[in-house]
C-alpha cells in the first residue's frame, strides 16, 4: 500500500479520541461494532492507519446489547476452526485489549430433556471428533447435576464445552475501540455511509453528515446495514435484518455458573455476578433498521419464559425487569460473510454473523488484517465467501 | 368487542385519565380504563373514594374536586379495571393479517398477565417527583414529599418525631399545609428556591395573576409561614446519620447549620412520568424551562406513534385541572380518529375545553420559572449517589464521560446506572444533566435512556402463562 488517503469531515465528537481532520488512513472500516473495532485493532497492531466510520456510536446495536456468550458449543462446522482459534484469544483477552472484558469461563452447556436429544448430541460429538475437534463432550445426569444443581429433574444429560464462557458485550467492544485508538486508529461516530466509490485505486466514502473520506482499502463491517454497502459495489446479498430478544431479571441469590442452552428449544440462560439472570437465545422481535428501532413480541418472550419455567424451577418466582432486542444481520445459511469482495479489489467484508458473532470478534479482526496486510490467512474462510449467494 | 378488545384504552385513572375515559365512552367508543391503584384518583386525588381522612378541611377543596370526576365515569359505561399494571404498549403491526391494525397492551391484573388489543391508547401516566439527589438521600428517614402525601391520603399517617421539609415548589407548600391542618409536627421548612429565580419570574407575574391557583396558593403559603418555621435561601443540604437519619445539615448565607431530625421530606417539583411513552417509542424533547424530557405531542395530545396519545402531566407539567381538560381533548381526537366524530364536531366540542385548559394553564410559566431547582440540587457533587438501584455516584458518571461515554444510554452500558428495577425513574433526569454539564453541552444533545418494556417488573410465571402464538391469542380474544 503505497498510496494513502485523506479525511475531511465534521470534527470528532469528544468521545471519539483524536479527531479525524487531516488524518490519512490506509484503511477505512465501515461499522463500529465488535468486528469493526477488532479489525481496527489488529490492523493498528501492524502499523496500519485505520479510520472507523460508525453511523451511531460504537457498540450501539448488536455488539452492545447481545447476550455476551463466548461459545464454541454447537457451532456450524464451518465456523468451528475460527471459533477454536478465537477462544485462544479470549483466554488471553487482557493481553490483547488491556481489559478482561468481564470474560469468565465457566463452560457452556446444552441440556438434553430426552434420551433422543442426548443421542443427537452424542452424534454431534462424534462428527466433531471425526473432524479433529475435541472441545465438545456429552455428560450424563449426574455430572449435569454437579455442574447445574438447579436444573429440572427431567433433564437426562447435556453437551458441554468447558472452556466456553461469557463476557460483557459493551465493555468488550469499547475495550477493542480504546486499544485501537491507543495504537493510532481514529473513530468518526455519527453519520451513516451514504456513498462508496472507487477511482484510481482510491476509495471515497461519503457520510450523511457531509463527511468525505479516502483510503486505498475499505472493510465492510456494517452489520445489519452491510448489504447496502455491498450493493454499492454491485454485490447484492440476501441479508435478513433480525431482532433477537433478551430479558433480564431482578437479582436473585447466585445459583449457577455455566451458560445454559437447550437441545430442543431456543434458550440462552446465564447469571451475572451481580445476581441478575439474562434470558435469551434468539427468539425474534421485529427490527425497523431505518429507525434504529426494535419492537418486542411478548408472545415470543413468553415462549422463552416458559422454557425457563420448565428447566429452572428455582426461577419461577423471579421478576423480569427489562427486555430488549438488538438489530442484527442473518444470512440464509446462518453463517457469516468473511473475505474479499467478489467484484472490487481492496474491499473486504465481515458481516452477517447471524446472531452468533460475538465470540468470533477477536479472530475475524485478525483474519481481516491478515487478508489486507498479507493477502491470505491461515484459517479456512472459503465457506464464508460472498460469492456463494450469486445465482 | 370481546373481553380483551376495546376501541380505546386509557392508562391511568388520575384527572386526565378519568376525564378522557368518561368523554370517550360518552362518545360511543368501547373504553377500558386501566389503573394500577385499587381506587380511582391517581396521585393527586389518591384514595378520594375511601380515604380515612374524613375531615374535608385537612386535604382541602382541591382534593375533593376529584370526587366530581367519578360520576361521569360511572355514567359513561367505560370499563374500569383497577389493580391493572400496564407494562407494555406495542405499536400497531404493519403486517397484521386481515387488516386488523391493533395496538397490543401487556398488563398484569391480580397476579396474572394478559395481552389486550385496542385501536387507540391514551396514556395518562401523570407525574413523578423530580429526583433530589443530596448526600445522604438514601438514608432511611429521608423520603419524597409525594410519598409522604400518599401515606396521608391513603392511611391518614403523618410522621411522628422531629420532621424537616426541604425543597421548593407548590406541592411542598401544599403538603406542609395539609400536615399543619392534620396537627402534624413540622420543625422547619428549608426553602431551596434560588433567590435569583424571583428576578427571572417577575416578568411572568401578570400571567400568574390570572391563575386560579393564585388566591388559593397565597392563602396557603401565608398560613404555612405563620404557623411553621420557614428558612429561606438554602443553598446546600445533606442528610446525616448512622444507618438512619439523625441530622439535616443546611447552608444559608454561606454558613452551615444543623437540625436534628427523624424525618426529612424532600421535594423540588414534578416531572412527566414518561417511561411508558418512551418505551412505546414516542418521540420526546428537552424542555429547557421545566428542565425535563417530555414526549412530543400536538394540540390534541397525539404523539409521534400512530394511535398513541398523551394527556395530563405525563405530556408536560400543567397541574390537575389542566390534565382534566387535556384528557377531554385527547378523547375527542381519538373519537375523531376512530370515525365516531367528524372534524367539525370534534373542533366544536373542543372549544370550551380549550378555553378551560387555557385558564388552568395561566401562570404556569411563572411557577415553572420561580421553582426551577438550583443547579447544585440537579447536578450533585461527585460523592452523591445518583442511581440508587445500582449505587452509582455522580463522580462515577463523570469518570465514564471522561472514558468516552457521551450520553445516558452509554452510561447504562458502562455503569449499569438506570438498569435497576426503577428503570431510571430515580436517576434519569440527574444522569442526563450530569453528563450534559460534564460535556459542556445541552441535555437535548446527550439524550435520555431508551427504556424497554416491561416498564414495570412482572414475574417470570406471569410471562410464561401469556398466550403464545396468533392462534392462542385469537382464542383469548374470542372467548
Amino acid at each position: 500500500m503505497s498510496e494513502t488517503g485523506t479525511a475531511s469531515g465534521p470534527s470528532s465528537s469528544p468521545s471519539s479520541g483524536p479527531g479525524t481532520a487531516g488524518f490519512r488512513p490506509d484503511v477505512i472500516v465501515i461499522g463500529g461494532g465488535l468486528h469493526g473495532c477488532s479489525a481496527a485493532l489488529h490492523l493498528s497492531m501492524r502499523g496500519v492507519r485505520v479510520l472507523v466510520l460508525e453511523k451511531d456510536h460504537v457498540a450501539r446495536h448488536a455488539s452492545g446489547v447481545n447476550a455476551g456468550g463466548v461459545r464454541q458449543l454447537g457451532r456450524h462446522v464451518a465456523e468451528v476452526p475460527l471459533s477454536v482459534a478465537s477462544m485462544e484469544l479470549w483466554h488471553r483477552i487482557g493481553e490483547l485489549v488491556d481489559d478482561d472484558c468481564g470474560f469468565e469461563s465457566h463452560g457452556q452447556i446444552k441440556v438434553a430433556e430426552t434420551e433422543e436429544e442426548l443421542d443427537g448430541l452424542q452424534a454431534r460429538v462424534d462428527e466433531l471428533r471425526a473432524l479433529g475437534f475435541g472441545h465438545e463432550e456429552t455428560i450424563g445426569r449426574d455430572e449435569l447435576r454437579a455442574l447445574v444443581p438447579a436444573i429440572a429433574d427431567h433433564c437426562v444429560g447435556a453437551l458441554v464445552s468447558r472452556r466456553d464462557g461469557a463476557a460483557i458485550p459493551f465493555r468488550t467492544t469499547f475495550a477493542f475501540r480504546r486499544k485501537a485508538i491507543a495504537l493510532g486508529a481514529r473513530f468518526q461516530e455519527g453519520g451513516a455511509v451514504t456513498r462508496l466509490s472507487r477511482r484510481g485505486g482510491l476509495w471515497t466514502v461519503e457520510t450523511a453528515e457531509g463527511g468525505r473520506f479516502e483510503a486505498p482499502v475499505v472493510v465492510n463491517c456494517a452489520g445489519a446495514w452491510a448489504d447496502r454497502i455491498a450493493a454499492q459495489v454491485g454485490e447484492p446479498v440476501p441479508l435478513e435484518v433480525i431482532a433477537p430478544m433478551l430479558m433480564i431479571t431482578a437479582r436473585v441469590p447466585p445459583f449457577i455458573k455455566p451458560v445454559v442452552g437447550a437441545a430442543g428449544r431456543t434458550l440462552s440462560f446465564k447469571q451475572f455476578p451481580n445476581g441478575t439472570v439474562l434470558i435469551g437465545g434468539g427468539l425474534l422481535g421485529r427490527a425497523e433498521r431505518d429507525e434504529n428501532r426494535t419492537e418486542l413480541d411478548f408472545s415470543q418472550v413468553s415462549v422463552n419464559a416458559r422454557t425457563v419455567w420448565d428447566l429452572f424451577p428455582i426461577m419461577r418466582g423471579a421478576t423480569v425487569v427489562r427486555s430488549w432486542a438488538g438489530i442484527e444481520a442473518r444470512m440464509p445459511d446462518q453463517i457469516p460473510v468473511i473475505g474479499p469482495s467478489g467484484t472490487e479489489p481492496d474491499l473486504f467484508h465481515a458481516f452477517g454473523f447471524s446472531a452468533h458473532g460475538f465470540q468470533l470478534g477477536p479472530i475475524v479482526g485478525r483474519i481481516t488484517a491478515d487478508l489486507i496486510t498479507g493477502g491470505s490467512t491461515d484459517l479456512p474462510i472459503a465457506p464464508f465467501r460472498i460469492g456463494r449467494f450469486a445465482a | 368487542m370481546s373481553g380483551f378488545d376495546f376501541d380505546i384504552a386509557v392508562v391511568g385513572a388520575g384527572p386526565a385519565g378519568l376525564a378522557a375515559a368518561a368523554r370517550a365512552a360518552a362518545g360511543g367508543a368501547s373504553v377500558v380504563l386501566l389503573d394500577e391503584q385499587a381506587e380511582p384518583g391517581g396521585q393527586i386525588y389518591r384514595a378520594v373514594t375511601e380515604t380515612p381522612v374524613r375531615d374535608r378541611r385537612i386535604l382541602g377543596p382541591d382534593y375533593w374536586h376529584g370526587a366530581e370526576l367519578l360520576g361521569p365515569l360511572r355514567d359513561s359505561g367505560a370499563a374500569h379495571w383497577p389493580g391493572s399494571t400496564v407494562w407494555s404498549v406495542a405499536r400497531a403491526r404493519e403486517d397484521a393479517a386481515g387488516g386488523r391494525r391493533r395496538i397490543q397492551i401487556g398488563l398484569s391484573r391480580d397476579g396474572s398477565a394478559s395481552l389486550l388489543t385496542v385501536r387507540h391508547v391514551i396514556l395518562a401516566t401523570g407525574a413523578l417527583e423530580r429526583p433530589f439527589p443530596i448526600p445522604g438521600w438514601t438514608l432511611p428517614g429521608v423520603l419524597g414529599a409525594g410519598a409522604a402525601q400518599v401515606l396521608l391520603k391513603t392511611s391518614g399517617l403523618v410522621p411522628s418525631g422531629a420532621t424537616v421539609m426541604a425543597g421548593s415548589g407548590p406541592l411542598l407548600w401544599l403538603l406542609a399545609w395539609q400536615y399543619l391542618q392534620a396537627g402534624a409536627r413540622i420543625d422547619a421548612i428549608l426553602d431551596t428556591t434560588p433567590r435569583e429565580n424571583w428576578r427571572a419570574a417577575l416578568p411572568l407575574l401578570p400571567g400568574f395573576l390570572r391563575s386560579p391557583y393564585l388566591g388559593k396558593g397565597m392563602k396557603l403559603l401565608l398560613e404555612v409561614r405563620r404557623k411553621a418555621t420557614v428558612i429561606g435561601n438554602v443553598t446546600a443540604l445533606r442528610a446525616e446519620g448512622d444507618g438512619v437519619l439523625r441530622t439535616v445539615v443546611y447552608t444559608r448565607n454561606g454558613s452551615e447549620h444543623r437540625l436534628p431530625a427523624e424525618t426529612l421530606l424532600l421535594h423540588q417539583g414534578v416531572l412527566p412520568n414518561l417511561n411508558l411513552a418512551n418505551a412505546t417509542g414516542c418521540a420526546q424533547r428537552w424542555d429547557e424551562v421545566q428542565r425535563c424530557w417530555r414526549p412530543t405531542t400536538d394540540d390534541w395530545g397525539a404523539t409521534s406513534v400512530e394511535g398513541v396519545s398523551l394527556a395530563g402531566d405525563g405530556a408536560g407539567i400543567g397541574g390537575a385541572r389542566a390534565a382534566e381538560e387535556a384528557g377531554r381533548l385527547a378523547a375527542l381526537d381519538a373519537l375523531h380518529r376512530l370515525g365516531r366524530l367528524d372534524r367539525a364536531g370534534r373542533d366544536r366540542a373542543a372549544e370550551p375545553v380549550r378555553a378551560a385548559l387555557d385558564r388552568a394553564l395561566a401562570g404556569r410559566a411563572f411557577l415553572d420559572t420561580l421553582y426551577r431547582p438550583a443547579e447544585p440540587f440537579r447536578v450533585p457533587a461527585d460523592d452523591t449517589i445518583v442511581c440508587r438501584c445500582e449505587e452509582i455516584t455522580a463522580g462515577a458518571v463523570r469518570e465514564a464521560v471522561r472514558l468516552g461515554c457521551s450520553g445516558p444510554n452509554q452510561a447504562k452500558s458502562f455503569l449499569r446506572c438506570g438498569m435497576g428495577p426503577c428503570q431510571g425513574r430515580l436517576c434519569g433526569p440527574t444522569v442526563t444533566e450530569v453528563i450534559a454539564a460534564e460535556r459542556g453541552v445541552s441535555p437535548a444533545e446527550v439524550g435520555y435512556y431508551r427504556l424497554r418494556p416491561p416498564v414495570k417488573p412482572i414475574t417470570l410465571a406471569e410471562l410464561a402463562a401469556l398466550p403464545k402464538g396468533e392462534a392462542d391469542l385469537d382464542a383469548v380474544l374470542k372467548h
